[in-house]
């Protein structure tokens, strides 16, 4: 009669001693490490200059007074909106003409081998290679960067997507079949998309390459940009503070431009390609 | 009426140095609304004569005829329930079921999946990914895909193969339960004698390879089935004689 009762009090009793998981807090470690080690660095910099009684090679407190006068006269704000445009477009035309090519190759035998010797010949050879011919088809303007930045991420990205397919899982495409899909829906529909975490993981690789391209590629072909004002700062009165101070604003932004594709993993679309990584 | 009738099929594979004959001459047939299992020795080719049936593979030589039509590829009026799960990672469980029907306009969509998703017991689960789901649930998700398509025919590849002992039990249960209220021609792949008992009307044995269709054995029993009942464990058993195995061996 009363064994509901006391199944009753047995599941209370459970209930009050059942241990509950502390909460995870900010881990403030995670926080504090990387900024003890930037320290860290700056401290070592900072004492070397000092101790090396260079005059050229500026000391942290130097850049960063570069940095201020850099915002000052609006240059910092241009320049970098000068670089990012660039890679933009480069890093854009080379997604939109990389995703399908490399999809298209992975997918039909004969494309691929039809195409593939001519891109393994192409895609060694540094964009640094192709300044020259850049300066001369496209002369002192946005083109030539950016022919080069997308020259030097179309590979990676073609060549990742053509993997992926290859790699896909081959029940995806027995089931997407099954279901009667044209050949346009397949693409769309299953390979695209059963590809998509490995493309990303690409698309991160090649925009770090057209990051590092477009300041390449500005010291010689244009007169704005981060890689201009490194060469300009250089050449004009061997202000080194602001060639380290470009350097510092290239290595920032290219992490914020890593750290915006890593975004792109956290979807649900994709997430499920990325096994085991928090 | 026949919905697939096999005949005279050969199946051989461009070995190293000699073919591999993998089927012999298979001769079978299946009925509207009946539910068929083939049981066979792992590797015999049951799922190649499968693949061959679906459409995803050409047979060496012989005929395959699915509603009187022979079969040139896979057919959305067959839908095939995969082994390694062909449930897409990239949709979630809502997505996944209506895949087949893109076709249909979305009030009439929305309520074949509901309808489904109710049927194999995964509501509450509708926009879960199948990386959030165990495999029994996946494998439900592709079950509830098949039938939201409303084929004639479901092909089913070993689709309980990679589960737990009591989750395959359970899977059964619900495809039985299922099929009952659907009343789908079911082909159902398995090297599972007692899985094979406890689902068909009928059991094709598979002899080894090079594979002929060496029995046939008809499970009259009513369903549910009880797993205990003489009349289970006799059939049980004679399919296991078939076989050449004996139960003391195991």
């Amino acid at each position: 009669m009363n064994a509901p009762l006391e199944s009753t009090v047995v599941k209370t009793t459970a209930e009050s001693t059942r241990p509950v998981p502390a909460r995870p807090g900010i881990d403030w470690l995670r926080a504090l490490l990387p900024c003890g080690v930037a320290a860290l660095f700056l401290l070592i910099w900072d004492l070397s200059v000092r101790f090396s009684g260079s005059d050229l090679f500026p000391k942290p407190i130097e850049v960063a007074r570069a940095i201020v006068e850099l915002i000052q006269h609006g240059l910092l704000v241009k320049y970098v909106v000068a670089s990012l445009f660039r890679v933009s477009w480069g890093f854009a035309l080379a997604t939109l003409i990389g995703i399908p090519f490399g999809l298209v190759l992975g997918w039909y035998t004969r494309a691929a081998q039809a195409f593939n010797p001519l891109i393994q010949i192409f895609r060694p050879i540094s964009p640094i290679a192709w300044i020259p011919v850049a300066i001369l088809w496209f002369g002192v303007s946005d083109a030539a960067p950016i022919f080069l930045i997308f020259l030097a991420s179309v590979f990676p990205i073609t060549v990742s997507a053509m993997a992926a397919v290859r790699n896909m899982q081959p029940v995806y495409v027995r089931a997407a079949k099954n279901f009667g899909l044209s050949e346009w829906e397949l693409f769309s529909q299953v390979i695209f998309r059963a590809c998509l975490p490995q493309i990303i993981t690409s698309l991160r690789i090649a925009l770090g390459i057209a990051w590092l391209v477009v300041v390449a590629a500005e010291m010689i072909a244009v007169n704005s940009g981060l890689g201009y004002l490194i060469i300009d700062a250089r050449n004009a009165g061997k202000r080194y503070d602001l060639v380290v101070a470009g350097m510092l604003m290239i290595g920032l932004i290219g992490l914020g431009l890593d750290m915006l594709v890593r975004k792109l993993e956290n979807f649900d679309e994709v997430r499920w390609g990325y096994a085991n990584r928090s | 009426m026949t919905a697939v009738t096999v005949s005279n099929l050969w199946m051989s594979f461009p070995g190293k140095k000699n073919p591999v004959h993998v089927l012999e001459d298979i001769n079978a047939e299946v009925e509207q609304g009946e539910f068929v299992c083939i049981v066979g020795p792992s590797g015999c080719g049951k799922s190649t004569l499968l693949n061959i049936i679906g459409g995803f593979l050409p047979a060496t030589s012989g005929q395959v005829l699915v509603q009187g039509a022979p079969v040139s590829g896979p057919d959305p009026r067959r839908i095939f329930v995969f082994q390694e799960n062909g449930v897409f990672p990239w949709l979630n469980v809502r997505e996944n079921i209506a895949f087949g029907l893109q076709k249909i306009e979305s009030a009439a969509r929305e309520s074949i999946v509901a309808h489904y998703i109710e049927m194999v017991g995964l509501t509450g689960f509708e926009s879960a990914y199948p990386a959030e789901l165990s495999g029994g649930m996946r494998q439900r998700v592709e079950i509830a895909r098949a039938l939201a398509a409303n084929p004639d025919i479901i092909y089913m590849d070993e689709p309980f193969g990679a589960l737990d002992f009591i989750t395959r039990l359970k899977m059964r249960a619900d495809l039985v339960r299922i099929w009952e209220r659907e009343r789908k021609t079911i082909l159902f792949v398995t090297h599972d004698i007692e899985e094979a008992v406890q689902l068909a009307d009928r059991v094709l044995i598979m002899s080894r390879r090079p594979a002929t269709i060496q029995d046939v054995i008809e499970i009259n029993l009513p369903r549910p089935r009880d797993l205990d009942s003489p009349g289970y464990l006799e059939k049980r058993d004679r399919i296991f004689a078939s076989m050449g195995m004996s139960l003391g061996v195991g």
